[in-house]
């Protein structure tokens, strides 16, 4: 009879009391894992998301990131091809990489010509391929909303634009882009014969665009009803058009970019900005493998830059940095993950406290006959411990195997909700499995509340005076 | 491990030299022995007898090492036990001390067997040599057949037997009877009395009880009449002498 057989045994003595003790660890490890495994759902979602379309790291000019959005001529990087080149031939960061790409971000206008529709876009010239390459990436897995771009083998003058856009310029109908307005789609229609007509909230062509864009018109421009112009001051200042060919309109998750991205060839978006000057760009896209490999990649980055590239003052910004809003969610659910965690552990800590403490009280007979019989103090305290860790280990894993099921059935419910400023559903999904820290975690800490709650009531009976123990009624 | 009190207290299993003892109830002080000075002799069958409140069992928590004094000094099987840390003294208890208890004390998790197991896990004895002496135990005191058996499902004789058997297990130098057939039928007690009268002078073991059954005093070789915390008389009856305490 060892104590472990002892303290089970004490256990079974009173079922239905470790059993309700049992039903609140389950149900607090279970609530706990459930909302960790969503909470790493939503931050590697995030993670993929952002790496998928940011890289994980990107070499920039320093103070692009902060102060260079709206003026990118003064932050271009120039002979970016050397340092791409560089960057993926170095022997320690080859095997790390995924993707290096260069990409050219630009404010300008956009207009709809057949409309007269005119809209603020941020465009980005980038090479299609690359970044077709940058949106598989998908370390952990996760369902992935990602679309190929669709400028992949197309004109040099193809554009792909946020549905947002499409909206404004009017191109509901010709690139079938759903959830329009009445006004936007008829008014495609109507302006055709009719460019006085306009919705309400659109905004009229300056003169100036409509007639650089008359100049950049093509001799087909009839026949292409989703040409659009793109406006841009050049690096010198004076205004500059390309005449683009929108082919798809697409949905990019976050409705603030969807109404402002436009995408194009990164040459078109070089010519447009530069001229006939030297290409520059003011980002190159770095995608590893994997996002743990990012401090290793980072430090021999930084190195790289330093010593072949140092005149430049280029920067290196992870996509934590890019996409502040990453790092504020993580620390939201972290906080909200905190809080009901502790919540959880303080219900489990009294009633388990309760159970044991009862168990004290109800066996302190016992407890002094095993002292009088020659039991240590210590022996007392540990069958005690045993019983609690016993309880804890089977509230374990009962609560495991519970939060199995319940996340089996979360998971194949296709439930979908739309996270605030989102513009679609993503199903709702708890990632308990992949979460190794969060399981761990969770076990751990389960454990440990178990025996801190254990501790006193097992203090207690391990100090009990022998004889008033053999006394008490 | 402490020397005897005197050279000649060694051959005591149990010596009390001037033993004070008082409990604190709230504000009011109870004196529960007062000088008591005592040698119980060995290989004897004792009992403490006594009015309620006399001081009865608190003597023998003296000598079972689970009370300390206030005053005087202890000695139990050639060992000072007043100075022992209170792990030494559950190790002492452990191989040196048996108890019966007036409610059987078993453990009503553990079965017979194991019950009478206990105290040897306890004396770290090896588990062959356990099961061994677990099984002659249980067959001294009739009850082999019964061994599986959980408390419950034993009647009140049967549990004390186990008890006794328990008591019985570590082969110790002392055993303490605190009123053991207190809670038995007449018959029952007699038997139960028989039996650990039985095992005594088998295993020459000393027994000291604390009882005011006259079927335990009729078996008595020493009779120790307590009154008011104070020795009153010892009467070794053998000999036919009364000590003047």
């Amino acid at each position: 009879m060892n104590l472990w057989m002892l303290a089970l045994r004490n256990l079974l003595r009173n079922r239905r009391r470790s059993l309700a003790t049992l039903l609140a660890m389950v149900v607090g490890l279970t609530a706990i894992l459930l909302f960790g495994g969503y909470r790493s759902n939503i931050l590697y979602g995030m993670e993929t998301g952002f790496v998928q379309f940011s890289g994980h790291l990107q070499v920039q000019r320093r103070g692009y990131f902060v102060d260079g959005g709206d003026n990118p001529t003064a932050y271009g990087i120039a002979g970016y091809q050397r340092i791409i080149d560089a960057i993926a031939s170095d022997p320690e960061l080859a095997p790390l990489l995924r993707v290096v790409t260069p990409t050219l971000q630009l404010g300008g206008i956009a207009g709809h010509m057949e409309s007269g529709h005119t809209r603020s876009v941020l465009a980005q010239g980038l090479v299609a391929p690359e970044i077709n390459r940058l949106m598989q990436w998908n370390d952990h897995g996760m369902v992935s909303y990602a679309q190929p771009l669709a400028l992949e083998g197309t004109a040099p003058h193809a554009a792909v634009i946020g549905t947002g856009v499409a909206r404004k310029l009017q191109l509901c109908a010709a690139l079938q882009v759903p959830h329009c307005t009445n006004a936007s789609t008829n008014a495609y229609t109507s302006a055709r014969t009719s460019a006085a007509v306009q919705a309400p909230e659109a905004t009229a062509m300056p003169d100036d665009v409509a007639a650089l864009s008359a100049l950049e018109r093509s001799p087909d421009a009839e026949r292409a009803p989703t040409r659009i112009e793109m406006l841009v001051a050049t690096a010198k200042g004076a205004p500059n058009v390309a005449s683009l060919q929108a082919i798809k309109a697409v949905n990019l998750g976050i409705k603030a970019i969807d109404d402002m991205y436009l995408a194009m060839h990164l040459p078109q978006a070089q010519r447009l900005l530069y001229g006939t000057q030297p290409p520059e760009v003011t980002a190159i896209v770095v995608q590893l493998q994997h996002t743990a490999q990012l401090p290793a990649a980072r430090a021999r980055l930084q190195a790289l830059l330093t010593q072949d590239f140092g005149t430049q003052d280029l920067e290196m910004l992870d996509f934590r940095t890019l996409n502040p809003m990453f790092g504020q969610t993580d620390e939201f659910m972290a906080s909200m993950f905190g809080f009901i965690a502790l919540l959880i552990a303080v219900i489990v800590l009294f009633t388990i406290a309760n159970t044991m403490g009862t168990a004290v009280v109800e066996r302190t007979v016992e407890i002094g006959t095993l002292r009088a019989m020659g039991q240590r103090c210590s022996g007392i305290r540990r069958l005690f411990l045993c019983e609690a860790l016993l309880l804890g280990a089977a509230g374990t894993l009962l609560g495991l195997l519970a939060t199995a099921v319940v996340a089996w059935a979360i998971n194949h419910s296709g439930w979908t909700w739309t996270p605030p400023g989102y513009s679609y559903a993503y199903l709702v999904l708890v990632r308990v499995w992949q979460d190794l820290p969060l399981l761990a975690g969770s076990i751990v800490g389960m454990l440990a509340v178990t025996l801190a709650s254990a501790w006193w009531p097992a203090r207690r009976a391990a100090r009990m005076d022998i004889v008033d123990a053999l006394r008490h009624a | 491990m402490g020397a005897c009190i005197e050279k000649e207290t060694c051959m005591y299993p149990v010596s009390l030299r001037n033993v004070d003892k008082t409990y604190r109830l709230d504000t009011v002080t109870v004196p529960a022995l007062s000088g008591v000075s005592i040698d119980i002799r060995p290989g004897r069958f004792t009992v403490l007898c006594g009015p309620s409140g006399s001081g009865k069992t608190t003597l023998l928590n003296m000598m079972g090492c689970i009370d300390r004094p206030d005053a005087g000094e202890i000695q139990v099987d050639g060992q000072a036990v007043q100075a022992m840390t209170d792990d030494a003294l559950s190790d002492f208890r452990a191989r040196r001390i048996g108890f019966v208890f007036q409610n059987f004390n078993l453990l009503p998790v553990l079965t017979a067997f194991e019950n009478v197991e206990y105290p040897l896990v306890l004396a770290a004895v090896p588990a062959a040599q356990r099961k061994e002496r677990v099984r002659a135990l249980l067959d001294a005191v009739g009850l082999a057949d019964r061994a599986g058996n959980r408390p419950g499902q034993l009647s009140g004789g049967q549990r004390q037997r186990v008890a006794i058997a328990r008591a019985l297990a570590t082969e110790p130098a002392l055993v303490l009877a605190d009123e053991p057939t207190a809670n038995l039928d007449s018959q029952t007690g007699a038997e139960i009395i028989a039996l650990m009268r039985r095992l005594q002078r088998e295993r020459g073991a000393s027994f000291v009880f604390s009882s005011h059954d006259p079927m335990v005093l009729a078996q008595a070789d020493d009779v120790v009449r307590i009154r008011d915390g104070r020795i009153d008389a010892i009467e070794h009856r053998d000999t036919c002498a009364e000590v003047a305490a």
